[in-house]
């Protein structure tokens, strides 16, 4: 928090037992997730946030910098992209050993089928409304990503559509597009 | 000290519609506290859209109440099932799964339940008193302080806390960059805007959050829907007996105070208060052996703290309009969408949020500790709805949410992006609440930054000889050295290195703060 000014082995006692419990911790919740992905996703994401500073810092050069007296509108955006192309070399070249990061695994997948029914939902809501897609998105969830039974995903879609279609268009009178 | 705006807040909210969106926050912080998955900030965050069409005094009293009252329900989860509902509750694991599997679960969170609310009772009380005195001493700040308190802020939470550093700064600084999309205040020149017009306003608070918090949580739990789900234990006699109150006493009392000390400073919050509680405890403890085996101090004093923190984290929002958190950065959000702007003058210019808000919290706890004892069947039975059939429900919200916000299908797409990206970062070890909390500050640094240099006459100097941002501006170098200088100080007292937590031995070696998964297996 800060330095305080208490005796520094009472302190640093109080540390070790809150590392100990952290550790602790960290082991038990370690079995619900995946294995951590390695040296080579934690340099992958050092350089991925690497462009991002470095195309900050061109763009705002373009924006022109201005002067201390007069600070153009580029001059804090291109501060701040200095500080994250920095950080992210520091991250390429000293974060390749910590194991924050969770592999991509089988189920993995599942994310990106739910990402793709997102989108669809985002690309036919416009076009169809919002109950045909609402009730696709529901299906996929249920029935493919959460392994539910026919049966429980049909009543939980239907419900669930139907009492949107009652708080949204019945009470609220949103202007939500819709076939109905 | 005048009374009248506190007892008027009382009025308020007594009025009948906030005495429900208070009942509907609670209920809903419990529900979401003791279903594990969503936590307090991605349900704020999926829920800000409905706060458009209430009174501001409302829909914050609402918000106030889901936050604190996952702390409540977040216990429930840790005690019977050993699985953490918030992340607040992760210490209560250890000690009150160990009295469930005792059959003392009924004892556990009876005095989770207690405990909560004195050390909610005690930070409102807290609250009320300090908060008028601190937004009276920062009425002074200009624009210097702010753009210091503000870096602190962020530095602040990116630094406090669980998890690689050096990521959470990364992704704090990315979201200041985030921030300056759009039209430039100062000059109106368009900043990383590509030519789009959806983009020109800049990028709204509304659908970063919904995306960082809400769907890219949602998403990363996706892959791990098939859990099973556990039969939690049985509950009987929700109320402790003598002798537990009796052994809980100091516990609950110290938590108070940790809770409230730890929950004001930026980036402290429920969770650091919930572990250093329970580090207190077990280091005063006659027998530490017995922590862990179900002490019953073990489950009083995260609990108390992590309640009295939630509360007393409100204080830097209301007064400095700095948010101390990333779920008060969306208190800080929801605010700004309703035309106010938090900070020194709220409790002049807007009494009837900054006293109705903080007095809702008394009702608040009442309405939960009813809830945890008498009540908590009811949510024991919750648990055994599924994550995966939750998971669509929210979805479907956040996306039709963020739709009805400006009825604009381009906020869909942009849900989605922030949502990915904060999968992504999950999955590669970044934290997506700093990068809120700065894109929300972003604009209030950059703004205050460049007045001040105007009044400077750009001279940078000027933001170390003005006695308070030279003092902000000291305590930011002291956050960025303390680390460094501990290391050094051990070091030199000739510590042995096997003395010394894996942890900080892995820091030795690399100076990006390895995170916690690392110290088990190094164990």
């Amino acid at each position: 928090m800060s330095t305080t000014s208490e005796p520094a082995r009472q302190q640093a006692a109080e540390v070790d037992i809150l590392e100990e419990l952290k550790a602790e911790l960290a082991h038990d919740l370690e079995e619900e997730r995946p294995p951590h992905a390695g040296p080579l996703a934690q340099v992958a994401a050092g350089l991925v946030t690497l462009a991002l500073g470095v195309a900050g810092m061109v763009l705002a050069l373009g924006y022109g910098l201005g002067s201390l007296t007069e600070p153009g509108p580029g001059l804090w955006p291109f501060a701040v992209a200095v500080a994250v192309t920095a950080l992210s070399i520091a991250q390429i070249v000293f974060g390749r050993e910590a194991q924050d990061t969770e592999q991509f695994t089988r189920s993995s997948a599942l994310t990106g089928l739910g990402v793709l029914s997102l989108i669809g939902l985002a690309a036919l809501l416009p076009v169809i409304g919002f109950e045909v897609p609402s009730l696709v998105l529901m299906v996929i969830w249920l029935r493919f990503l959460g392994g539910e039974s026919w049966r429980l995903t049909a009543v939980i879609s239907v419900v669930t559509v139907a009492a949107f279609y009652a708080l949204f268009v019945l009470a609220l009178s949103i202007p939500l597009p819709r076939l109905i | 000290m005048d009374f009248t705006p506190i007892i008027d807040g009382f009025g308020i909210v007594l009025q009948p519609t906030n005495l429900l969106y208070c009942l509907v926050g609670v209920l809903i912080g419990m529900l979401i506290g003791v279903l594990p998955g969503l936590g307090p900030a991605a349900t704020i965050a999926i829920l800000l859209p409905i706060t458009y069409g209430i009174e501001p005094v409302s829909a914050i009293i609402m918000l106030a109440g889901i936050f604190y009252g996952a702390q409540y329900g977040g216990t429930i989860t840790s005690v019977l099932l050993r699985l953490p509902g918030e992340a607040s509750s992760v210490v209560t694991v250890f000690d009150g799964f160990a009295m469930a599997k005792q059959g003392r679960a009924g004892a556990a969170l009876g005095i989770a339940a207690i405990g909560s609310f004195i050390g909610g009772t005690v930070s409102i009380i807290g609250l009320s008193v300090l908060a008028p005195v601190v937004a009276g001493y920062a009425l002074d700040f200009g624009p210097p302080e702010y753009a210091a308190l503000g870096l602190l802020g962020v530095l602040l939470v990116s630094t406090v806390g669980n998890g690689g550093k050096l990521k959470a700064i990364i992704a704090a600084s990315i979201g200041l960059l985030i921030a300056t999309v759009g039209r430039d205040t100062f000059t109106g020149a368009e900043r990383f805007t590509f030519a789009n017009l959806n983009l020109a306003d800049g990028i709204d608070f509304v659908p970063i959050a919904m995306g960082l918090f809400g769907l890219g949580e949602i998403l990363y739990n996706l892959e791990e829907n098939h859990k099973k789900v556990h039969a939690p234990a049985k509950v009987t006699k929700v109320w402790p007996s003598r002798k537990d109150l009796s052994d809980s006493k100091g516990a609950i009392a110290r938590g108070s105070g940790i809770g409230f000390g730890l929950g004001v400073l930026p980036g402290g919050g429920a969770v650091l208060s919930s572990l250093v509680a329970y580090a207190v405890e077990k280091r005063r403890a006659k027998q530490p052996e017995r922590f862990g085996r179900g002490a019953i101090e073990g489950v009083a004093a995260p609990e108390t703290a992590n309640n009295a923190a939630a509360t007393s984290s409100f204080i830097p929002l209301l007064t400095l309009g700095i948010p101390a958190n990333a779920t008060m950065a969306l208190m800080f959000g929801a605010l700004l969408i309703q035309g106010v702007q938090p900070g020194p003058q709220l409790v002049d210019s807007h009494p009837d949020i900054f006293w109705g808000v903080i007095n809702s919290m008394y009702i608040g706890n009442i309405l939960l500790l009813i809830m945890s004892i008498p009540m908590v069947g009811i949510f024991v039975r919750i648990l055994r709805v599924r994550p995966a059939i939750l998971a669509p429900i929210t979805a479907l919200i956040t996306m039709l949410g963020v739709y009805t916000v400006n009825n604009s299908v381009f906020d869909i797409y942009l849900v989605i992006v922030f949502g990915v990206v904060g999968y992504l970062m999950k999955k590669f070890g970044f934290d997506p609440g700093p990068m809120v909390l700065a894109f929300v500050l972003g604009t209030l640094i950059e703004s205050s930054a460049r007045q001040s240099l105007l009044i400077f006459g750009g001279d940078p100097t000027g933001f170390v000889s003005r006695p308070i941002s030279g003092t902000i501006l000291a305590a930011i170098l002291a956050v960025v050295l303390f680390p460094l200088v501990r290391k050094v100080i051990r070091a030199r007292r000739g510590e042995p290195a096997d003395v010394r937590t894996p942890e900080e031995a892995a820091v030795s070696q690399a100076p990006a703060e390895t995170p916690d998964r690392e110290t088990t297996e190094a164990k």
